[in-house]
């Protein structure tokens, strides 16, 4: 009973990564134990909580209802990709500077959908970022400090956006 | 830089690694290890005829198959029974493998080991277990009835029975004190099952070593010390041989103090075996199905009372549903009976509860561990007489509070530690004043007329608690200054999430003087800190604290008497500031605190600067004195441990304002305020993220939560899609506002503030709904379905 492999190519974090996978491979243990890049976790294994949201050729999916090999050739950005040269990224600053984790299971997660929000939406409402963060569960924090690191981090996007244009 | 960090709020140290993916959680690590998975029972009650493994045997990567008859010595045991109590008469525990019987759906069987998860998996759903059906019991009603049992040798399905008395005023019996009182209640109530469900599962990774002939083993526990005690006992390995380490913890809420879960034992038992590395990490289902839950009771409730509102007497029945073991006694309906009484003095109280079997996962604590219980019935209690009397529902409550003066207060109880439930400290009084300010008590009616007036429906709830926190028997501390001026600070009890590094590293700068980037804490790990307890019932910091305080106060001792000798100073001249001893008022007279700790060891091979440097300070050693005196140690090192008398007593109150829709019954929380008082705060915005975490998880109880067995015991809403945690639109913004009133009790003036938010919530949400509905809530969780119905029966 051996099971047929597939040679998948994926640009993880702008690296160019290959693995042998069987087919039923899911990319959250493609990421996490083929390619050991285990900071996007699993929480649920069936597309609820969140917390191993990665961006696909920039957009948040879930990469537990994902398989590796219908990815292959794409690019994928893990929590461990968000800083920028040994620079935390504004929405990873924004969740230390507003307490917005405490276990840190799910916070993975959270910072790769506020990541792509806040890419789309530099300046979201209360109402809007609310909504961004709504498809991630997280047990400890109660969520209000996440809200309060969305806004935080778009204020932080918008310094730095503002030196590089300097 | 400033070192007297207590009571700032100092961003977390542990962070870094977690918001940049370099967090190391149970399954993060072991890469390459064999991957076990189980094969669970899908019947909630049934005897196992045959299993029937031979279809497995192909699958590729398969390295082991174990059923219970594998099993060697004290392994084949069940597992032990935590907690005894002498009311727990008929405590059952499981076996790590189901042994000819299983009593709950998800009940582990069988475990195979393969190369990895998928074909460990592949593997179970080979396996062919034939079972006897047999008749599950479920829910509260049908197990009292005591027809069909879930243990044959447990009559009527009771586990435990226990009657406390404790006599009002001139001796009176409650029951005695409800007849004469003026006015008397009576009333049911429910609470639903719910559970901790931390993001992260339990997990087990062990690895063996054949020639040290030791074991290491990482569990995503709440307690490591214990595990390593419960393996090292279960495979008959001597202690020294054992290491248990707790990596990141994604999270514990409760169900990770229990110990040893079946897979703690057995997974290390097969890494020894196959002399392989061993790895389970639990899945979402798994978690479900197989570990605990918590909160299922139902109460009856019998009151009198006077005119104002004070309680003569009160006698409570509870039924509590444990499941289908007791692997931690019967803490929870204890606690639950003993914190019921709140802020409040009830003239006399008797409290009977019957801890009861069932096929379901088993009961064990879930933050709040039995308080949410014992508060809805008071607070539903005290809103009751306020409607009976046409009183003011905080009026009543203010008129049965403890007053500041009559602290310690002895409620006349035996609390779970076994110690007299006597409260510390606390001001009930003007914590209820700071609340109705907060949340505009005073102001509702007008608020609600207006609301009325747009033909919207709102209404106000409110909630009082004590809790006993910082339970005992002890927590120790170790503190040591290396050469480097570096403070390694470790600590036996776990962390999971709480934030520990950080608060034990204020206490610690505090106390010694250093800054705070020079201090390291390490938690959790049997190889730093080989005594401990764990963590639980919001213990952590007022135990650990409080040793590391002691701890590091020996080390200060210690570095004054060595720097003083160096400065030829007095010690009692002495202070360390930002790292240095120096004489005070003196700035030039100073030596780090480095250099003493290289002056602390009379072996001084010249390894690094400071050490080459310290030679200078090496006072003329005396021919007739050792070089290490009698009685002293070389390095500057300290350890101490904290073991309170008994528990610290927090208290707190929370009143919400809840909007219900007219037509879909929908409940919408518009505002929530917490007055909360844990003491002296070490760090204000981890206890404010301990506040706000506690409170979500008490709205899903209140509104979301439940366990939906059906009656073949099968739960029906095992995954996320169907238990319904809340998300951000469903917990509100919450306002908070603090108290210190400091525990006498320990050095630090610190109670526990792990669990409280999460306590009073469904009373308050009941509370809030009743006042905006006209309706008795007596069940709790309410979906708007149950609200919809309560409306048709109006």
């Amino acid at each position: 009973m051996n099971e047929t492999r597939h040679h998948v190519t994926l640009t993880v974090n702008g690296v160019l990564r290959e693995a042998t996978v069987p087919g039923r491979r899911l990319l959250s243990d493609c990421l996490r134990h083929d390619l050991g890049l285990t900071g996007t976790h699993v929480g649920c294994e069936h597309g609820v909580c969140g917390a191993c949201t990665v961006l696909l050729d920039g957009e948040p999916v879930r990469s537990c209802l994902t398989f590796a090999v219908t990815v292959d050739g794409h690019e994928i950005t893990t929590v461990e990709g968000l800083a920028r040269d040994g620079e935390l990224s504004p929405v990873q600053r924004a969740f230390t500077e507003c307490h917005a984790l405490q276990c840190g299971f799910c916070t993975p997660g959270f910072l790769c959908t506020v990541t792509a929000f806040l890419r789309d939406n530099p300046v979201p409402t209360e109402e809007e970022a609310l909504e961004a963060v709504a498809g991630n569960l997280c047990r400890c924090t109660g969520y209000q400090n996440i809200l309060k690191a969305v806004h935080r981090a778009a204020e932080l996007q918008a310094e730095l956006h503002a030196e590089e244009d300097r | 830089m400033t070192t007297k960090l207590f009571g700032e709020p100092v961003r977390r140290r542990e962070d870094g690694r977690l918001i940049t993916g370099q967090g190391r959680y149970l399954d993060d690590l072991g890469e390459g290890a064999l991957a076990a998975a189980f094969v669970r029972s899908p019947h909630a009650h049934a005897r196992i005829l045959d299993i029937d493994v031979s279809a497995a045997l192909d699958v590729e990567g398969l390295v082991a198959i174990y059923t219970w008859e594998d099993l060697p010595g004290a392994l084949a045991e069940p597992l032990p029974l935590l907690i005894p109590h002498p009311a727990l008469t008929h405590g059952r525990t499981a076996y790590p493998l189901a042994r000819e019987i299983v009593r709950h759906v998800g009940e582990p069987v069988v475990m195979v080991v393969a190369r990895d998860r998928y074909l460990a998996e592949d593997a179970c759903a080979l396996i062919r277990v034939d079972y006897e059906i047999l008749k599950p019991v479920v829910g509260i009603e049908e197990a009292v009835r005591g027809v069909h049992l879930v243990h044959e040798d447990v009559p009527g399905n009771v586990g435990a029975h226990l009657v406390q008395e404790v006599p009002g005023p001139g001796g009176v019996t409650a029951r005695d004190a409800i007849a004469a009182a003026p006015h008397t209640l009576e009333f049911r109530l429910d609470i639903e099952r719910s559970a901790c469900m931390p993001l992260e599962g339990k997990g087990v990774y062990a690895r063996w070593d054949a020639d040290d002939g030791s074991l290491r083993v990482y569990s995503s526990t709440q307690t490591s010390t214990s595990v390593r005690m419960a393996i090292a006992a279960k495979l008959g390995l001597p202690l020294p041989k054992v290491e248990v380490v707790a990596p990141d913890v994604g999270g514990g809420f409760g169900v990770k103090i229990v110990h040893p879960w079946p897979e703690e034992v057995l997974v290390p038992w097969a890494a020894r075996l196959l002399n392989r590395e061993v790895k389970w990490a639990e899945d979402r289902r798994e978690h479900f199905v197989s570990s605990s839950h918590e909160r299922g009771q139902v109460q009856h409730v019998r009151v009198g009372f006077d005119d104002e509102g004070r309680v003569l007497g009160l006698d409570v029945e509870i039924l509590h549903d444990h499941g289908a073991y007791t692997p931690y006694g019967i803490i929870v309906p204890i606690i639950t009976s003993t914190q019921l009484l709140g802020p409040y003095k009830v003239g006399a109280y008797r409290v009977e509860f019957s801890s009861i079997y069932t096929n379901t996962v088993q009961v064990t604590p879930y933050r709040g561990a039995g308080r949410p219980q014992g508060v809805f019935c008071m607070e539903r209690t005290m809103d009751r007489i306020a409607a009976h009397l046409g009183r003011d529902r905080t009026a009543v409550r203010a008129a049965n509070f403890i007053q500041p003066d009559e602290f310690p207060y002895d409620q006349g109880m035996t609390f779970q530690d076994g110690r007299p439930l006597i409260y510390d400290s606390g001001d009930y009084p003007e914590a209820l004043r700071l609340l109705k300010e907060l949340i505009g008590w005073d102001s509702f009616p007008e608020e609600k007329a207006r609301a009325a007036a747009e033909g919207r429906r709102i209404g106000i709830g409110v909630g009082c608690y004590v809790e006993g926190t910082g339970v005992g028997p002890y927590e120790g501390g170790h503190v040591q200054v290396t050469s480097d001026g570096r403070v390694h600070v470790s600590t036996g009890l776990t962390s999971q999430g709480q934030g520990h590094e950080t608060v034990f590293a204020q206490i610690a700068a505090t106390e010694l003087g250093v800054p705070i980037e020079k201090v390291s804490v390490v938690t959790g790990d049997t190889r730093r800190f080989g005594y401990a307890v764990g963590t639980f019932a919001s213990r952590a910091a007022v135990m650990s604290g409080n040793a590391i305080a002691l701890a590091c106060r020996k080390v200060r001792e210690k570095a004054l008497r060595i720097a003083a000798e160096a400065l030829e100073a007095d010690p009692r001249d002495l202070e360390i500031t930002d790292g240095m001893v120096h004489v005070a008022g003196v700035p030039s007279a100073s030596i780090p605190l480095a250099t003493v700790a290289v002056l602390s060891n009379p072996l001084r091979y010249a390894f690094d600067e400071e050490a080459r440097r310290a030679t200078q300070f090496a006072g003329a050693a005396s021919d007739d004195r050792p070089p290490v005196a009698e009685g002293e140690e070389p390095g500057l090192e300290g350890r101490d441990y904290y073991s309170p008398v008994r528990s610290t007593f927090a208290a707190g109150m929370h009143a919400a304002i809840v909007e219900t829709d007219r037509d879909t019954a929908e409940i919408r929380i518009l505002r929530y305020a917490v007055v909360h008082d844990c003491g002296k705060l070490i760090n204000p915005m981890i206890v404010e993220g301990q506040i706000h975490g506690g409170v979500a998880q008490g709205v899903g109880g209140a509104l979301y939560e439940k366990m939906a067995y059906d009656e073949h015991g099968q739960l029906l809403n095992a995954s996320f899609m169907d238990f319904l945690m809340p998300y951000a639109t469903e917990v509100p913004r919450i306002e908070t506002a603090h108290l210190e009133t400091p525990s006498p009790l320990n050095p630090l003036g610190i109670k526990g503030a792990g669990e409280a938010g999460v306590i009073p919530v469904s009373a308050v949400i009941a509370g809030a709904v009743e006042d905006a509905e006209d309706i008795t809530i007596a069940r709790m969780p309410i979906s708007p379905s149950d609200l919809y119905a309560l409306r048709q029966d109006r």
